[in-house]
């Protein structure tokens, strides 16, 4: 647990750059250094905090502990429920702080991040339950001494909980609600009206949640590790595809997708283990 | 026993009082002194070690049941009166089915309707006295400001019958404890209709063509629901020669089948589940009290507590199911149903549908964990939503609307009220507040009973997250410069929310406590065995409640080291942000409006495609439980 939380924005920044260099490579241009992530926070973190109401910044510090506190529980090996619970506290601090931001934009960003939210949601509780039906325990660190691959058991789970993940990482075809590129009807989305200190702790917070999502990945392949990490890492450079090779959906098609996934390959996963009990 | 005696008659000899009283002074003082004796009286009784010695009632028994059979028959005659006054003939027909069986019951039965105990308190009874004592009485608080701006302020056009209003409101309050103390099913099916004519009179109070409507609407679900209740009673005498609520729990499955599924079937309606959730929605045009009221602590919480009691009769069976199916479909339904609605009431009703489908959910699941989680939630969900529905009341007064999308920047214009409303949202479904904890259970249950019903938790859950969190939103978004609207409040007013506020902190922090004085003991008793949270999952909901109390005191830094702009609107700003110039050189107002799905979901539909499933699984209940 320790070692997550200072390895955590450490190896979620890299992951960052990564991301930044993959992507660019993908469009045949050169892209940044590895450490622009960092640079960037560092550059942030020296800004002047302008705000647009003056209680909005509070919302994102809690956002940033909350998300902290998510991955800590994970990787201590508490209860998956209530890591789910924990990270729905802090995105709820997101959206709230974007709420009070009061601008058209960070409102409608807002919006969205509550139907993406909900959106996963089913699909992150049905990938907790289909482990829980497996290893018998919701205990991570159960789960993760399990003897067997989770993902032999559960790969309906797995392909479902893999297009969630999409959501999570905001990335195209589902960064409807804050984009890494401007555009027009959304400019930035959820984060407008986030500069300087603010919008640096939002990164922070975007690295720990990645680190602690690629854990989650990992979890499904737990019981031999090396594949596990590999595995995560093959599906970072996946979503970064994806990312490159499809166009934002509408929300209205992000989530009856995101539900019909959820019914189908988590549901249907469930229900034929509840069979062949 | 005097206590619970006690607790039973002074609010309704309250209550008959408080109908020849005219006067507010005097009115105030009765309420108020009342409300404090019922106070203090569950308080003392929960105090007492559980279970309490169910001695004798000190009546005659011959007289009593007598004076009872009165009641029903001047309940009974004056409910064939309104039917036949609004030309329902569903409501005579259901009234004259009901009263005919009961009549001939106990005309042919009379004297071998002996029960050895008629009163019982064990801790399941002593909880739901605890909601209805505590919330109740802040309801009854409430009301006294309210109703006096209702009718001097607010609608001068609805004729004031507050006496009545009173009187119904503490009848309303004894016969929930009657209910909840009865062991004796003819007792029991006695308040049961006296809470079914106060809600009919309750939800009519305005008198207003829609009032009558609903009211009467109300009063044929409910009827259908106390018919299923007179055939249970029939029907378990009729077979184990008793009339003991004890017993029909305990005695064999084959035995106890039939008349638990009538007693569930009667739970459905008067919890307002789906095919009967309509009535409770007509309800909101009531005033706000009465709406708390039959939300929080009385009423739809007799339903489910009818259906948790049974819950160990239709454990493992298909009625069993279908009453969980029942509870599913309309978690599921009614938390959908919430997102497409803007009338701050009917979000609440449709939340209130939803939550009580859940605990139903548990009971027709009915192992002790489902229990035990189905109880957690009533508790929570009492005091939650009674804070909610009392401050939507007051904004109601303050901004002249319930509609959510006026209630932008209620954070400037009434803060108090709005951070009351926030607590009572987090409360009904953040991390680490009490309902969410139950719902953690309810999953957890589920998932060890039958796996498969977890997916209407899932996908209602991540719904209900939806619609709380936009409101909050609308809460806090602030555009335009507000004014400061004049926060005053009645003394019983603040009592109650102030103190409900509170509750919804200590139910959380005392969680542990209550569980494991309470909810634990009963469950044990029924099941042999209980269920709880671990010890390091408690101590992680504890670190959550500190963030989330930590988080009001980073306003110490409110506006400190920051520069404060306008929002970027994509033009120039004009009149401090409020507007800005666009593209053809127009000034445009700037408008925020929360998403409603209306074009994906409606509501009609939605309920359609819930009563046609919800009945069909009724249907089917009904043939399991007669094969």
């Amino acid at each position: 647990m320790l070692i997550y939380l200072i390895a955590a924005p450490v190896v979620g920044g890299l992951l960052a750059g990564w991301d930044r260099r993959i992507s660019a490579r993908m469009q045949s241009r050169r892209g940044p250094p590895i450490f622009q992530p960092f640079y960037d926070v560092r550059k942030l973190w020296q800004k002047q905090s302008i705000v647009v109401r003056r209680s909005q910044n509070f919302y994102i510090l809690f956002f940033l502990l909350l998300v902290i506190f998510t991955g800590a529980l994970f990787f201590a090996g508490s209860d998956l429920l209530l890591v789910i619970f924990a990270l729905t506290l802090a995105a709820i601090f997101f959206v709230l702080g974007a709420y009070k931001a009061s601008s058209p934009y960070s409102f409608i960003g807002a919006e969205r991040e509550l139907i993406l939210m909900m959106a996963y949601e089913p699909m992150i509780l049905l990938t907790a339950i289909g482990m829980y039906m497996v290893t018998k325990s919701f205990y991570v660190h159960d789960i993760a001494s399990h003897a067997t691959l989770l993902v032999l058991a559960l790969p309906g789970v797995f392909l479902g909980f893999l297009y969630t993940l999409e959501i999570k990482f905001r990335k195209s075809p589902f960064d409807l609600s804050s984009s890494h590129h401007a555009h027009q009807e959304l400019v930035r989305g959820i984060t407008t009206e986030f500069s300087g200190r603010a919008l640096a702790l939002i990164e922070i917070a975007h690295w720990y949640e990645n680190v602690f999502l690629l854990g989650w990945v990992y979890l499904f392949f737990a019981s031999s590790p090396l594949l596990g990490v590999a595995v995560s890492l093959l599906v970072f450079v996946l979503v970064i595809l994806t990312d490159n090779v499809f166009a934002r959906l509408k929300w209205q098609t992000a989530l009856r997708s995101a539900w019909v996934v959820a019914a189908v390959l988590g549901f249907g996963n469930i229900l034929v283990l509840s069979l062949l009990r | 026993m005097t206590l619970v005696l006690a607790l039973i008659l002074v609010p309704i000899g309250a209550g008959l009082m408080l109908g020849c009283v005219r006067l507010d002074t005097l009115r105030k003082v009765v309420v108020g002194a009342v409300t404090l004796a019922v106070f203090c009286g569950t308080l003392a009784l929960a105090a007492r070690p559980t279970p309490v010695d169910s001695g004798v009632v000190p009546f005659n028994h011959h007289w009593l049941n007598l004076g009872m059979l009165l009641v029903e028959i001047g309940m009974g005659l004056y409910v064939i009166v309104v039917g036949v006054r609004s030309r329902r003939p569903l409501i005579v027909a259901l009234m004259l089915a009901q009263g005919g069986l009961m009549l001939w019951f106990e005309l042919t039965q009379g004297p071998r309707l002996e029960a050895a105990h008629d009163l019982f308190v064990d801790n399941f009874s002593l909880i739901m006295a605890l909601i209805n004592g505590v919330v109740g009485g802040g309801i009854c608080l409430y009301a006294l400001g309210y109703m006096r701006e209702y009718h001097e302020v607010a609608h001068r056009d609805v004729p004031d019958r507050r006496p009545l209003f009173f009187a119904l409101l503490f009848i309303f309050m004894g016969a929930m404890f009657g209910l909840v103390f009865a062991n004796n099913l003819m007792w029991l099916f006695l308040f049961w209709e006296i809470t079914t004519l106060c809600s009919f009179l309750l939800i009519g109070y305005t008198q207003t063509p829609e009032a009558r409507r609903n009211a009467l609407r109300a009063l044929v679900m409910n009827l259908a629901g106390g018919l299923a209740f007179a055939l249970a009673i029939v029907w378990f005498h009729d077979n184990a020669d008793s009339i003991e609520l004890q017993t029909l729990i305990t005695s064999k499955q084959s035995l106890a089948l039939v008349p638990a599924a009538l007693l569930c079937f009667a739970g459905i309606t008067k919890s307002a589940q789906l095919p009967f959730s309509s009535w409770l929605l007509g309800a909101m045009v009531a005033p706000t009290p009465v709406s708390a009221l039959l939300h929080s602590s009385t009423m739809v919480k007799a339903g489910v507590y009818l259906v948790l009691r049974m819950a160990p009769a239709v454990t493992g069976t298909t009625v069993g199911l279908m009453v969980a199916l029942v509870g599913g479909v309309t978690f599921v339904i009614g938390s959908m149903a919430a997102i497409t609605t803007s009338e701050a009431k009917r979000v609440l009703a449709w939340s209130t549908v939803a939550n009580l489908g859940l605990i139903v959910l548990c009971g027709g699941i009915g192992t002790g964990e489902a229990v035990w989680a189905g109880m957690l939630l009533i508790v929570f969900h009492a005091v939650a939503k009674c804070l909610l529905f009392l401050c939507v009341g007051v904004v109601e007064h303050k901004l002249h609307s319930r509609d959510i999308e006026a209630m932008s920047g209620l954070i400037v214009n009434l803060p108090r009220v709005a951070v009351m409303m926030l607590v009572g949202m987090a409360g009904m479904f953040l991390a680490p507040f009490g309902m969410l904890i139950s719902k953690w259970a309810v999953l957890k249950a589920v998932v060890d009973a039958s796996p498969l019903l977890s997916v209407f938790i899932v996908f209602g859950s991540s719904a209900t997250l939806f619609f709380w969190v936009k409101w909050m939103g609308k809460l806090l978004e602030v555009v335009e410069p507000q004014r400061r609207i004049e926060e005053k409040l009645a003394l019983g007013e603040s009592i109650a929310l102030y103190g409900l506020s509170a509750a919804t902190f200590l139910a959380c922090l005392f969680f542990p406590l209550i569980s494991s004085r309470f909810i634990e003991p009963y469950v044990l008793s029924v099941y042999g065995q209980t269920a709880s949270l671990g010890q390091g999952n408690l101590l992680i909901m504890t670190i959550m409640m500190i963030f989330v109390l930590l988080f009001p005191l980073s306003f110490v830094w409110y506006g400190r080291g920051v520069k404060v702009v306008d929002a970027y609107l994509g033009g120039a700003n004009v009149r401090g942000g409020v507007g800005f110039t666009g593209s053809a050189g127009q000034v445009q107002e700037v408008n925020l409006h929360n998403y409603y799905f209306r074009g994906l979901l409606d509501e009609a539909g939605l309920c359609r495609c819930g009563v046609i499933g919800c009945s069909i699984v009724l249907a089917v209940m009904a043939a399991a439980a007669l094969v």
